[in-house]
């Protein structure tokens, strides 16, 4: 704990911000209910009206509270691309792990196929799979799972390869322990901090996906409060001078530019230390 | 050398009050501290230490340089007359490679993979003006056949990466001497090399600072290299001067405690044992031949046996396939052709085959205790895990036996059972990679080359507890090393092995007495000696024996 | 000379092969996933023999196999089939879209690779100073933004704020060349932003990577100096990642495009993509995927086969 305090202490004051962003943005993920005026599907006004009383930042185009919607749609969104994220994780991780440590045939197999997936663009790829299957969330978060898990795959293969050539793994194998031992108490351990800076950046990146595929209406659907949705919905305002549609988007933004922040100097942090020897 | 207890020149380099920091963490410690340096024209000045003397540092200062992540903080630094702190970028970028040049320890590194060898010879007298491309080529040409290069007129319009190591040093001395410098720093030029390409590099070396009475900083960590290059010593220690004069004055008669503990190295021998070799061997190797994805064969029909108690050293150079060997045994590397026996039982090709008692009775230890050690794992559970793994020891039981192994390395239990690796010296790292190694409870240890990470005088302490703890627990060792030193303290039987096959094994005493096989005697000849004249004299011996018409092994450099 | 020609040749039979996998994976998509795509399009109510007549007009009574190669010979020969929308060839809707997509990316690629290779060597050469730290907050940042919140920032301030480009993107043939660029303004610019930081933190990346070699310490203690070095010891070896660099965001800019179209109502590829996928047109997803997908497998492929290319020790073998 004192560590991290100290740590805390010699951050960059764009960490900080980072840390205050993550920290600000998961309280009002949690408290949404709490802090929202109004309800999330309740139309409480006419078409796109000014912002004001009432409606601080006015309505959308169904006369839905704009706020209230914004507040929802952290919950909403970063939700969903969390839950994405760590299932994209839980996939690709494993996968990469069993790859480096089975070696031979496993590893040729998995490597092939993940090349073959890494070579369409994967927003074109999410872009057919979601014709075929529609756009229910879960379905969403599936397939970019999926998608993603391949990235996962390669980072965690690379980072564990350069583990497992490393002398106390080969003591370990030589030593007879079974694979489950190598991958959670030798590999794993020492593979952390890269894959918790990659964490921070497949997070963004899903983040930023969900949202394009929302912002082109085929991500995540109506009526569901959704920061990308609401920039569409509300984007022919922007003619008129008026920020509304920046809102959300920028809601989006700060939020990347956050995790970006913190993930930049936890990389530099832990390169750093690895430097020195 | 020319100078060598004879007149010297006036004075070219001197050094007042260096200090120099280094960064580490965001924080500036300071490495070098208050170092004098005097160096007269035409002199050798040997720069000693082991890591972390700050011998490199002050080398390369020499030049005015600091590397990245350090800094010259104070003292003076006048090169012919000119203060090299004061000099403006450009005057100190003239004076570098024309008056002052560098050969680097990896030559492999250094070169420009871009460039031919020959243009890279090229750039700094074209740079600086001192000779036209044209001309400077045929000095290039000459100077490459003056060092012995095969091939000197062609050897030249190659790239890097076609050229091997020890040619490649010599290259890139030749390019230093391009501009015909007052003084070229030599940063460990033969450490990365084969004992028997070593010569050759430093041979050429002297006779070329000879010739153009060119002075030098010869910096390294092995003083019987330093030995023969070096007019005048400065011995170092974590930045400090620990002692400083007469080369051949020094190695006669150090002062300090330190510089007679350096002179002492590799003077270690273990006591002498009854040859016994009666009943069958412990483990034994029989017509192994191995190869790396069927390709190329690396080894080729290799036999040894390994009796109980005793040390085998398996002894080669790069390429010899020495630790193929030892990855053949451990079952790392499953043979082609032949087989593994542990007390006369067929041991499985495989690692993943073998029993866990198979596995358990060999155990390793590797070159470099920083990569052996989980950076994640205690050091009580590095040690624990063996135990519980294999002998079933739990609990209490198990902190008593890892206590006890930690004693037996000479290590205080209470200090270390909870540190983590990164908290460790390297020396210390290596004692817990052996308590690892006996936590097992083993017949044989294989250690692959377990000294050569280390600092010379931590070598020696870890090769004295390798030999107690075989005197009071009878282990069997199998070591894989190229250090001769290494093999003349600890070995009773020595295996020499040249490209994948044994050249010559036996007892220590046959091997090491005459007559020898043709590569053996290289071998052996080529280990530097303290003797400030032993290359002169080895040198002259060859040349003796050529010239009678001896057939004699030429190093693979040339 | 023979093993780089026998690698090159090695890659290309891989892109190749990779080529046609993705052609299936693409294909056959339609076919894996599961619930019957002809009643999804038709909706609950048609009638069992509608959904029937409608699967042979796709012929989806056929074979996979037989279906496959069809396709594949016909888009071979640029036939793509009909479009389920608008029943017209899907090779006529794609035509200009695809050349006005390119003609974006390019525009895109010409403003920001300049620049952000200038940006990228500096900051390696003047690394950890303000400048350095002031770029790297300014990419870190500009990598964050979603591509629509770039967009309409710039809409607003240089369209509705002050009138200097136009909002709407709508170009048709017959526009001059300079017209045209001047309409692709604002979604070049958008992407343009976003391609340049990731380009420029990979450029400095590559480039300090390189300056930390042990040839260019000798280069400095042999005197050389520093613009020599840069140009002589550094470029030569620099080649390959930059071009790797330059390749691989030309690959991102052609796949970014995407939603630049829809913000900027674009008559490109993206938009047509976008639309057929609401409207569940097959044909016109399946070709436009096909499309993308091969753009960016050449464009990974150029990039191999450069970094072989530009190899030293490729090109000086033993």
């Amino acid at each position: 704990m004192a560590q991290i305090w100290k740590h805390l202490k010699s951050a960059p004051p764009t960490a900080i911000f980072g840390l205050l962003v993550i920290v600000v943005y998961t309280f009002v993920a949690f408290a949404a209910p709490i802090l929202a005026p109004y309800g999330e599907y309740e139309i409480v006004g006419s078409q796109f009206e000014l912002w004001g009383e009432g409606f601080i930042l006015g309505t959308d185009h169904l006369g839905r509270d704009m706020l209230t919607r914004l507040i929802y749609g952290a919950r909403n969104t970063i939700g969903i691309a969390f839950i994405t994220t760590c299932l994209a994780f839980l996939i690709g991780g494993i996968l990469g792990l069993l790859a480096t440590t089975l070696g031979g045939w496993v590893d040729m197999l998995l490597g092939r196929m993940v090349d073959v997936l890494m070579a369409i663009p994967i927003l074109i790829f999410a872009l057919l799979i979601l014709t075929i299957t529609g756009t229910s969330q879960p379905v969403l978060i599936v397939v970019i799972a999926v998608l993603d898990s391949t990235r996962v795959f390669r980072l965690a293969r690379a980072v564990s390869m350069n583990i497992v050539v490393l002398d106390f793994v080969e003591a370990a194998k030589l030593r007879g322990e079974g694979t489950w031992w190598i991958i959670t108490r030798e590999i794993l351990p020492n593979s952390l901090a890269p894959l918790i800076a990659e964490f921070g950046l497949r997070f963004c990146f899903v983040f930023l996906f969900i949202s394009a595929l929302s912002f082109l209406g085929l991500g995540i659907q109506p009526p569901t409060a959704d920061w990308g949705s609401m920039v569409r919905e509300t984007a022919t305002l922007i003619a008129y001078e008026d920020i509304t549609p920046l809102l959300p988007a920028g809601a989006i933004a700060l939020l990347t530019v956050g995790v970006n922040f913190v993930v930049d100097w936890f990389l530099h942090k832990t390169s750093g230390i690895r430097d020195d020897k | 050398m020319t100078s060598k207890g004879g007149e010297k020149g006036d004075v070219l380099l001197e050094m007042r009050g260096l200090c120099i920091e280094g960064q580490s963490e965001d924080k500036w410690n300071e490495i070098v501290h208050d170092i004098d340096l005097t160096l007269h024209r035409g002199e050798v000045l040997g720069l000693i230490g082991e890591s972390g003397a700050g011998k490199s540092t002050i080398g390369i200062a020499s030049m005015g340089f600091a590397r990245p992540g350090c800094r010259i903080t104070s003292g003076s630094i006048v090169f012919d007359g000119m203060d090299l702190r004061t000099m403006s970028d450009g005057k100190l970028r003239r004076l570098r490679g024309s008056r002052i040049a560098y050969v680097a320890q990896s030559a492999a590194a250094a070169f420009n993979p871009a460039h031919k060898l020959i243009d890279q010879y090229t750039e700094t007298p074209v740079q600086h003006r001192v000779k036209p491309k044209a001309e400077a080529e045929q000095d290039a040409i000459a100077l490459y056949r003056r060092l012995r290069l095969p091939d000197p007129d062609n050897i030249g319009f190659r790239y890097p990466h076609q050229v091997s190591g020890g040619q490649l040093q010599r290259a890139m001395t030749a390019m230093a001497m391009a501009c015909r410098p007052d003084l070229i720093v030599f940063d460990e030029p033969t450490t990365a090399l084969d004992v028997t390409t070593q010569i050759e590099v430093l041979a050429a070396i002297r006779d070329v600072v000879e010739e153009f009475h060119t002075a030098a900083i010869y910096i390294t960590h092995d003083l019987a290299v330093v030995a023969q290059m070096a007019d005048r010593i400065m011995v170092l220690q974590y930045g400090d001067l620990v002692e400083e004069g007469d080369a051949r004055e020094m190695l006669a008669n150090p002062k300090e405690e330190y510089t007679r503990r350096l002179l002492a190295v590799r003077s270690f021998r273990k006591e002498e044992e009854p040859p016994a070799m009666a009943d069958p061997p412990l483990l034994e190797i029989r017509d192994v031949t191995a190869s790396y994805g069927g390709e190329v064969v690396v080894l080729e029909d290799i036999s040894m046996k390994i009796g109980r108690g005793r040390t085998v050293a398996v002894v080669g150079e790069s390429g010899s396939g020495k630790s193929t060997a030892a990855r053949v045994i451990t079952g790392l590397l499953p043979p082609i052709k032949g087989s593994v026996l542990f007390k006369g039982e067929e041991l499985p090709a495989s690692y993943k085959k073998r029993s866990t008692d198979q596995l358990r009775h060999v155990q390793m230890i590797y070159q470099s205790p920083d990569v052996a050690l989980n950076p994640r794992q205690r050091i009580r559970d590095i040690i624990g895990r063996p135990l519980e793994f294999y002998l079933g020891i739990k609990g209490k039981r198990k902190t008593e036996r890892t206590r006890e192994l930690l004693q037996m390395i000479e290590m205080d239990p209470d200090e270390f059972m909870d540190r983590l690796p990164g908290e460790l010296s390297g020396g210390q790292k290596q004692r817990i990679c052996i308590a690892r190694a006996l936590a097992a409870d083993p017949e044989v240890i294989i250690c692959d080359e377990v000294t050569s990470a280390l600092d010379q005088l931590v070598a020696e302490e870890i090769l004295k507890l390798l030999q107690r703890l075989q005197n009071e627990l009878g282990v069997t060792y199998l070591f894989i090393t190229h250090d001769l030193a290494t093999v003349k303290a600890i070995a009773d039987e020595i295996v020499v092995m040249l490209q994948g096959r044994i050249v010559e094994q036996g007892p220590k005493q046959d091997i090491l007495t005459p007559p020898h096989d043709p590569y053996t005697d290289l071998l052996l000849s080529s280990v530097p000696e303290m003797d400030p004249d032993w290359m002169d004299n080895l040198l002259a011996d060859r040349a003796a024996r050529k010239a009678r018409g001896e057939k004699l092994m030429e190093t693979g450099d040339q | 000379m023979a093993k780089i020609l026998k690698m090159v040749t090695q890659r290309l039979a891989l892109g190749l092969l990779t080529l046609f996998v993705v052609s299936m994976i693409i294909f056959l998509g339609v076919e894996l996933l599961p619930g019957d795509f002809a009643q999804e399009i038709l909706g609950q109510s048609a009638t069992p023999e509608t959904v029937a007549a409608f699967r042979r007009e796709l012929g989806l009574d056929l074979p996979w196999y037989t279906r496959y190669l069809d396709w594949l010979g016909g888009v071979m020969q640029g036939d793509f089939g009909k479009s389920l929308a608008s029943r017209r060839d899907v090779s006529e809707l794609i035509g200009t879209r695809l050349l006005n997509t390119l003609f974006l990316a390019a525009v895109a690629a010409v403003i920001s690779v300049p620049i952000a290779l200038a940006l990228g060597v500096l900051a390696a050469l003047y690394r950890n100073t303000i400048f350095d730290r002031t770029i790297n907050v300014f990419t870190l940042t500009s990598i964050s933004f979603p591509d629509f919140f770039v967009a309409y920032i710039l809409i607003l301030f240089l369209s509705v704020k002050v009138n200097i480009f136009p909002s709407i993107s709508n170009v048709s043939s017959d526009l001059g060349f300079w017209e045209h660029v001047y309409r692709v303004i604002l979604p070049a610019l958008t992407l343009t932003l976003v391609i340049v930081a990731h380009m420029m933190r990979m450029t400095r990346a590559s480039i300090i990577n390189l300056l930390a070699s042990p040839y260019i310490e000798m280069a400095m203690l042999k005197g050389i100096s520093r613009s020599r070095i840069v140009t002589h010891h550094a470029l030569p070896n620099a080649l390959a990642p930059i071009i790797n660099v330059i390749v691989i965001n030309l690959a991102f800019l052609v796949v970014g495009v995407v939603v630049v179209e829809v913000v900027f109502v674009y008559p490109g590829l993206g938009q047509l993509l976008v639309d057929s996928v609401s409207k569940r047109d097959i044909p016109v997803v399946q070709a436009s995927c096909l499309i993308f997908a091969a753009t960016f497998i050449l464009l990974n492929l150029t990039a191999d086969v450069l970094s072989i290319l530009t190899n030293p020790r490729l090109l000086h073998p033993k």
